[in-house]
């Protein structure tokens, strides 16, 4: 019954619990938008991919493999202390909330020194798709459609991180507030799928970019 | 229905499987496997995927809605790639009179 004491759920749920799948379900929905907006760029990979084959292959290789690994690595274990955030509010416990956000951030944080790293490495190797462009001559304009991909995959994933990163901000803000309790958490919650998701797309971009022509 | 709170060593546990595929799919990728370099990497991948999504991301608990979506976003991205590539990949199979 809707009486005084500090309900955890709006007036238009029937439960917390009812509140909190709804708040799930909404974050799903939402990341399903998400696969397709990426989708397009896969799509557009795939398609150029089998067109250039070869030239694919070379420009990939042209990749650090080594700092690519390592990347998805970190965002793997930052994925792991993103689930043990999200675990610790939902003990309602708040140290450990604050502590793994902060581990999270960290690795988001390392995840995204070493793209900038990479990025500073291609433009002093004449690797950006532009004016200036200098790869094997019979290769070169597919080999600059590559790093286009390249640049706006990883660009636009190293944008979700960022905004990744924000959204873990607010968050450690409300776990030092003690917002998170057993009963509330969804906004964490939601946080992480989110987290989650972003790893899930560099799953898929670590190989496809970095070991297409690694073989023969 | 409360929420369940997975074990440490499950979190664990699919953290160290992530990290070995990731070292197999690395070391596959130097061997040369004719086509299946791409099944390899892309098989792997899925199964990386996977394992986030029922384990990081709590699938294995979520109501049935939650699968239902998650199915829906895969089903609508297989629709986006096989009608894309139909067209693309195919061009080639057919002599176009007056090319």
């Amino acid at each position: 019954m809707a009486t005084s004491d500090a309900r955890s759920f709006a007036h238009h749920f029937d439960s917390a619990e009812q509140q909190r799948q709804s708040a799930a379900l909404g974050m799903w929905i939402f990341l399903a938008t998400e696969v397709m907006f990426f989708g397009g760029l896969f799509v557009a990979y795939i398609v150029y991919r089998a067109s250039f084959p070869e030239a694919f292959a070379a420009a990939s290789r042209r990749l650090d493999v080594e700092l690519g690994a390592i990347n998805t690595a970190v965002l793997i274990g930052s994925s792991l202390t993103m689930a043990l955030a999200v675990r610790g509010a939902q003990q309602g416990r708040r140290v450990p909330i604050i502590i793994f956000l902060i581990l999270t951030m960290i690795l988001g944080s390392v995840f995204l020194g070493v793209k900038a790293h990479e990025y500073h490495h291609k433009a002093v190797e004449h690797l950006l798709p532009a004016h200036g462009f200098e790869f094997q001559a019979d290769q070169a304009r597919a080999a600059q459609i590559f790093f286009c991909l390249y640049f706006a995959m990883t660009g636009l994933h190293a944008l979700h991180m960022i905004i990744g990163l924000g959204v873990l901000f607010v968050m450690l803000i409300l776990a030092a507030r003690g917002r998170f309790t057993t009963e509330y958490h969804n906004s964490i919650e939601c946080a992480g799928l989110y987290w989650h998701f972003v790893d899930i797309i560099w799953i898929f971009l670590f190989p496809l970019l970095y070991l297409v022509g690694r073989h023969g | 229905m409360t929420v369940h709170i997975e074990k440490v060593w499950v979190y664990l546990l699919v953290f160290v499987s992530l990290l070995a595929l990731t070292a197999v799919t690395a070391y596959v990728s130097f061997l040369d496997l004719g086509p299946f370099n791409n099944v390899v990497a892309l098989g792997i991948a899925f199964l990386k995927a996977m394992l986030v999504v029922v384990f990081f991301m709590h699938l294995r608990h979520s109501p049935r809605l939650v699968p239902l979506v998650a199915g829906a976003a895969v089903l609508w991205l297989v629709i986006l790639f096989a009608l894309t590539l139909s067209d693309y990949l195919t061009r080639g199979w057919l002599g176009v009179v007056g090319r």
